[in-house]
């Protein structure tokens, strides 16, 4: 089983469109969705994490594209600018998942991806603007 | 033994000066006992790098051939206002003011408040220009009435910080005990004992490790933003008298400090622009303090550790604000802060900080070196601040 966390782009034309029933039923992929923003008649935007075997996986982000859907890693949904930080923990405690956490030796907080659920909670509360968001 | 500060700063310039950070010198102590420490080392450097909100820019302006008067007039820089009451050329823009009417800021509630004077400071620092729009009466000796013109630190006499109120001895513990998420200075502070926001280098915080004001006083020379600074004054606000533990060290927020420094000497690495969701604007600064270890007194106040500081566990829901209910809920250490969690009314509390304990350590590292190679000396106070029970 492998795991992968994607941000899917809907065009306005496919949003009232039963996607993600089609990725469960046809594909056979568990569809975890984090974030959603999909409103009729425009651009739509969700965060999902689909697990499943490699050939389903694979046969999901093929039909996926096929629909016209974009698909983009996560990583670039929410970015730590590493150079704006100042390491001042304020994001730490909203963080639900760890995902931005601090070395409690060096004191330097650090972002990890793969445990990002892009909440977006820490954006409002970096003081630096040092977290963005492109969601 | 007792030392003076001629005679460390003789060891400054042999180079044999022996210095240590307030957190380094805490396993020292632990090893070598207080005795021994202090025969051995000079001095011990602090550091705090936070948001500081009485900060803020005195600016005087090269005149053109033709002058103006600002002092009675008013001045925007980058559209945000500055205080012109003063003399022809010389304006004071805070770090906290706001462009009236703009959207980065007046953007609903809770509002991002993304520019404000210390944006324009740190713009500055990074070597800038910035929209200066001024205007005045006009008088005989200043017949100039508008004045709008791209200004630097170039087209300025002087271009100085001045913060009537910097490194607040020990602070707050932020919670809030309400039942709706609040947006505060102390951040974002989530329902019913949802998180915990602290602001103090705590073991390396300056005023912390010299608690009674032995050494640091009016002239005291500090690192400020990358330059050297100065204590001016007690800051605003200065209380000596809160409550303190057997240690000396106040259990609240206590003293402070006024400081002065070049703006245009700054590194704008050490001067950054802070955007308080739903609160405002406010600016970062860095502070060292050199501490000299004039006898075993001074070496036992600067080993005092996380564990052995206290701060109180405020309710920002509905105390703070109204001055209704308990007053201090808990007593909690920086060690405990420090950990990531601690314990309010039985409740495990995630904690998080605005004061940057990674920098706080480069900035006591740093001075250090600064020390060590000959770069930084000593003062002696010319005035020593309001200490407990003054009058």
């Amino acid at each position: 089983m492998k795991k992968k966390k994607v941000v899917l782009t809907f065009p306005p034309s496919s949003v009232e469109d039963p996607i993600i029933y089609h990725l469960i039923s046809d594909h056979g992929l568990k569809v975890n969705i984090l974030r959603a923003a999909i409103d009729p008649g425009k651009l739509g935007r969700m965060v999902v994490e689909l697990t499943g075997e490699e050939s389903r996986l694979s046969g999901g982000t093929a039909y996926l594209e096929r629909q016209g859907i974009g698909i983009e890693p996560l990583a670039g949904e929410i970015r730590h600018l590493e150079d704006q930080c100042t390491s001042c923990t304020a994001c730490v405690p909203v963080c639900p998942t760890g995902a931005l956490d601090v070395n409690r030796e060096t004191w330097m907080v650090s972002y990890d991806a793969d445990r990002c659920v892009v909440c977006l909670s820490c954006v409002d509360v970096c003081p630096y603007r040092a977290i963005v968001s492109h969601f | 033994m007792a030392r003076t500060i001629e005679e460390i700063n003789e060891k400054i310039r042999a180079g044999s000066v022996v210095v240590f950070t307030a957190e380094e010198i805490i396993e020292v102590v632990r090893e070598k006992g207080i005795k021994r420490a202090s025969r051995e080392v000079d001095v011990v450097t602090t550091g705090t790098f936070s948001p500081m909100c009485s900060s803020g820019a005195f600016i005087n302006l090269r005149q053109e051939q033709q002058k103006m008067k600002f002092g009675g007039g008013y001045a925007t820089l980058n559209d945000v206002p500055a205080y012109a009451g003063l003399a022809a050329a010389d304006i004071y823009l805070g770090a906290t003011a706001l462009p009236e009417g703009d959207p980065r800021n007046n953007n609903g509630r809770p509002g991002r408040f993304r520019y404000g004077g210390a944006h324009v400071i740190e713009e500055l620092a990074q070597g800038k220009k910035v929209l200066l729009n001024a205007g005045g009466y006009g008088t005989d000796c200043y017949p100039k009435k508008r004045r709008e013109q791209m200004i630097g630190f170039e087209d300025m006499n002087e271009a100085f910080l001045f913060n009537p109120r910097n490194c607040y001895q020990n602070y707050n513990v932020a919670v809030n005990l309400s039942d709706k998420p609040i947006y505060t200075y102390m951040g974002k502070l989530k329902p019913r004992l949802g998180n915990a926001n602290y602001c103090s280098a705590g073991q390396l915080s300056p005023l912390l490790n010299d608690p009674m004001y032995r050494t640091i006083g009016i002239g005291t020379r500090i690192f400020f933003c990358g330059t050297e600074g100065y204590v001016v004054w007690n800051g605003t606000q200065h209380n000596p008298d809160v409550p303190r533990l057997a240690n000396g060290t106040p259990t609240a927020g206590a003293g402070t400090l006024a400081l002065i420094g070049n703006l245009k000497d700054m590194d704008p690495k050490w001067l950054r622009a802070v955007s308080f969701t739903g609160y405002g604007v406010s600016l970062s600064v860095a502070v060292g303090l050199p501490i000299p270890i004039l006898d075993e007194e001074m070496m036992r106040f600067v080993s005092i550790s996380d564990a052995e500081l206290k701060a109180p566990v405020i309710d920002y829901g509905v105390f703070y604000p109204t001055g209704e209910g308990k007053p201090k809920l808990a007593e909690v250490t920086y060690e405990e802060l420090k950990s990531g969690t601690i314990e309010v009314n039985g409740k495990k509390v995630p904690t998080g900080s605005f004061s940057s304990y990674a920098k706080a350590k480069e900035v006591a590292g740093y001075l250090k070196s600064l020390i060590t190679d000959g770069k930084f000396f000593m003062t002696q106070a010319v005035q020593p601040l309001p200490g407990p029970n003054h009058k």
